[in-house]
């Protein structure tokens, strides 16, 4: 594939964070801190729900076929699950120690802007993970779609990172608010936003899935993936 | 090893020893409040004139800690060690060149994901039929290489109690000169046949020459802060590909562990050979010969015919020219603690600096083995950048947190162990959990 769809889904993908991270972030060393520590947080998280895998896979190991789909459903939500209370740590963790072993001298940066900062740093990371090596593959050779799948994975795939770093933003700075004015549903909230976002692709893939077993029946197979690139 | 500058570059007396350092190294002070006061007068006066200084500026990163023996311990509680973040940043972004500096050339050129050999350093070859006779082998040539680097700790440790700064500086610039020569002119010809462009020897010539001089003497002597944090940049960066390349799989990961307890015991304990180093030092009230430090402060000095005092000073490292590699230079910096080091006696009629900005060191050696975790894991990954990114997180992490704790104690600490943990923590899970997760959401198009 070509050097324009690495550049455009790449620009696509980061260029709002990035935007976002040289002129808010990149000036003041101490945002550049935290939004490394919201990183931070956001891969720790992410560590937990593939242990869990891990400890399944041992149990359903040759399974093939819904199982696995299921299964693939359940981690995400569970990693879903981890990573907001990743943010609640992430928020108590600011909230108790302060701010003051690091810079005390200076103003004490207010909550929104952490809650801001935070958010980004678990976003970037969050679509760096899951796009970047799409796109070292876009380098390379191959072709799209070629076996009936959708030709415009990379696209789709970048906008869909795009709108995950966003929404991680947004998620950060609605949940601290909540935390700070101790609304809790807005947390609940929050956490049914970000499965609804996470799952409904597997909503639509777990839907497809049904109506292949229904119509071929049980002993069908089935192509349940959307996108896929061969030639990786 | 990571310690603090207070930049309170006073004049060095120019001598024989100071000839090949650049020009003041701006000493930390230690923090110790109780410590009674400098042997000379001279250095009384400069400490007093210093702090009466340091009361006028505004520095809002200041490593107030060492108000020196004249200030009240009242005043200890508003100047107590504030570690700014502008710090961590200042080390963040030396740290990441490097880093990326390492990653993009194992990615791209091939030669260093090549196994062609190994050290002396590491007898045991990994080619073995059965785990179990990997695993031993690697752990072996850990020992060896462990107990190597001990030794030339311990014989930089006696050769400075004894005073052989000729040898020392000698044995330094001998190192310095392979690496800004040999190992670059390696590098260049690997990445011209990689890119292959043709470039005759007479342009080959003049392009390493080019770079080593200016290497030499900025590292050496005196040069512009920028160019000197450069040259010690791309030299880790050369050092960590030679690391990747010479040693085998196991082994690496077994020595980043084994360094990072080593360098852990070597700074800490009062036997280790570190700390004797800054003792040492310490009682003759003059600086630790500056190693291969990588230093972030800057200071302007005004009336004084030197340049802008980089504060590296001569390279440190034992090394010896004859091995391939300088395998203890990484050890031997992080074993530097400068925190200690007493400020050194000035003129008392001296101008002091026009502005001060202090600043941090660390020891070339975190440089490179960070990045030989990170190229590691982007050279062992098919393809994959999930765990480099990981790593290079994970590191910097660490990093903050050292910083962070730098802040807490006030006193020189090993860099590796935390980082260097996170670091293999987070490799050894991205690698064998995360990453097949993450390639069954990317397929199936979830976003988490």
């Amino acid at each position: 594939m070509t050097a324009a769809v690495f550049f455009g889904c790449a620009f696509i993908a980061f260029g709002p964070a990035l935007a976002l991270y040289v002129f808010t972030i990149a000036t003041d060393p101490l945002r550049v801190t935290f939004l490394i520590a919201g990183a931070f947080f956001w891969l720790v998280s992410l560590l937990l729900p593939s242990v869990f895998r891990y400890l399944v896979r041992i149990i359903a190991e040759n399974r093939d076929g819904p199982i696995q789909k299921y299964l693939l459903i359940f981690r995400v939500l569970l990693s879903v699950c981890i990573q907001e209370l990743f943010r609640l740590a992430y928020y108590r963790l600011r909230a108790s120690e302060g701010l003051k072993s690091i810079n005390p001298e200076e103003t004490a940066p207010s909550m929104r802007l952490l809650a801001y900062v935070s958010g980004l740093g678990f976003g970037i990371m969050s679509g760096v993970f899951s796009f970047v090596n799409t796109l070292s593959d876009s380098l390379g050779p191959g072709t799209v779609g070629i076996h009936g799948d959708s030709p415009q994975f990379f696209l789709n795939s970048a906008f869909m990172t795009l709108v995950i770093i966003l929404l991680h933003v947004f998620w950060g700075i609605v949940f601290f608010d909540g935390c700070e004015k101790k609304k809790w549903y807005i947390l609940l909230m929050v956490l049914l936003t970000h499965l609804l976002v996470s799952t409904q692709v597997s909503v639509v893939t777990v839907l497809s899935v049904l109506a292949e077993l229904k119509c071929r029946g049980l002993s069908g197979r089935f192509q349940p993936n959307e996108g896929h690139i061969h030639g990786k | 090893m990571l310690t603090f500058m207070a930049s309170d570059s006073e004049e060095e007396v120019c001598d024989e020893r100071t000839s090949l350092m650049s020009a003041e190294s701006p000493t930390s002070r230690s923090c110790q409040e109780g410590r009674p006061g400098p042997e000379d007068g001279e250095n009384m006066a400069q400490w007093r004139s210093q702090d009466s200084e340091e009361d006028c500026e505004e520095d809002p990163d200041g490593y107030a800690c060492s108000r020196g023996p004249g200030r009240p311990p009242g005043l200890e509680e508003e100047l107590t060690l504030k570690y700014g973040a502008k710090h961590v940043i200042m080390l963040f972004v030396p740290v990441t060149l490097c880093m990326i500096v390492v990653v993009a050339t194992i990615k791209s050129v091939r030669f260093y994901t090549e196994k062609n050999g190994q050290l002396i350093y590491t007898p045991f070859t990994e080619d073995t039929p059965s785990v179990g006779q990997r695993l031993l082998n690697s752990v072996l040539n850990t020992l060896i290489m462990i107990s190597v680097i001990v030794v030339m700790t311990i014989f930089l440790v006696v050769l400075y109690k004894y005073r052989c700064y000729k040898f020392i500086h000698g044995w330094l610039i001998l190192s310095s000169l392979m690496l800004l020569f040999l190992f670059t002119y390696i590098y260049l010809g690997e990445v011209l046949k990689t890119y292959n462009v043709a470039m005759d020897y007479p342009t080959l010539f003049l392009a390493v020459w080019n770079f080593g001089a200016v290497g030499m003497v900025c590292i050496h002597w005196k040069g512009p802060l920028v160019l000197q944090q450069a040259y010690l940049i791309m030299i880790s960066a050369l050092m960590a590909l030679v690391f990747i390349k010479y040693l085998p799989e196991w082994s690496a990961w077994v020595i980043l562990g084994a360094i990072s307890v080593y360098d852990l015991v070597a700074v800490l304990c009062p036997k280790g050979p570190l700390r004797m180093l800054v003792e040492t030092a310490q009682e003759r009230n003059e600086p630790i010969f500056p190693a291969l430090i990588y230093s972030s402060a800057m200071v302007w000095t005004v009336g004084m015919a030197k340049l802008d005092p980089s504060s590296q000073g001569a390279l440190q490292l034992p090394y010896d020219p004859e091995m391939e590699e300088d395998s203890y230079d990484s050890f031997g910096e992080p074993s530097y603690p400068e925190a200690f080091e007493a400020p050194l006696p000035g003129y008392p009629g001296e101008e002091l600096e026009e502005e001060e900005e202090r600043g941090v060191k660390l020891g070339l050696g975190d440089f490179i083995f960070y990045s030989v975790l990170v190229g590691k894991a982007a050279a062992a990954g098919n393809g994959d950048w999930n765990t480099t990114l990981a790593c290079f997180i994970a590191i910097l992490i660490g990093l903050c947190l050292t910083l962070l704790l730098l802040a807490v104690f006030k006193k020189a600490l090993p860099a590796l162990p935390i980082s260097i943990t996170f670091g293999l923590i987070f490799y050894f899970s991205t690698d064998n959990l995360v990453r097949p997760f993450m390639d069954t959401l990317a397929s199936h198009q979830l976003y988490i």
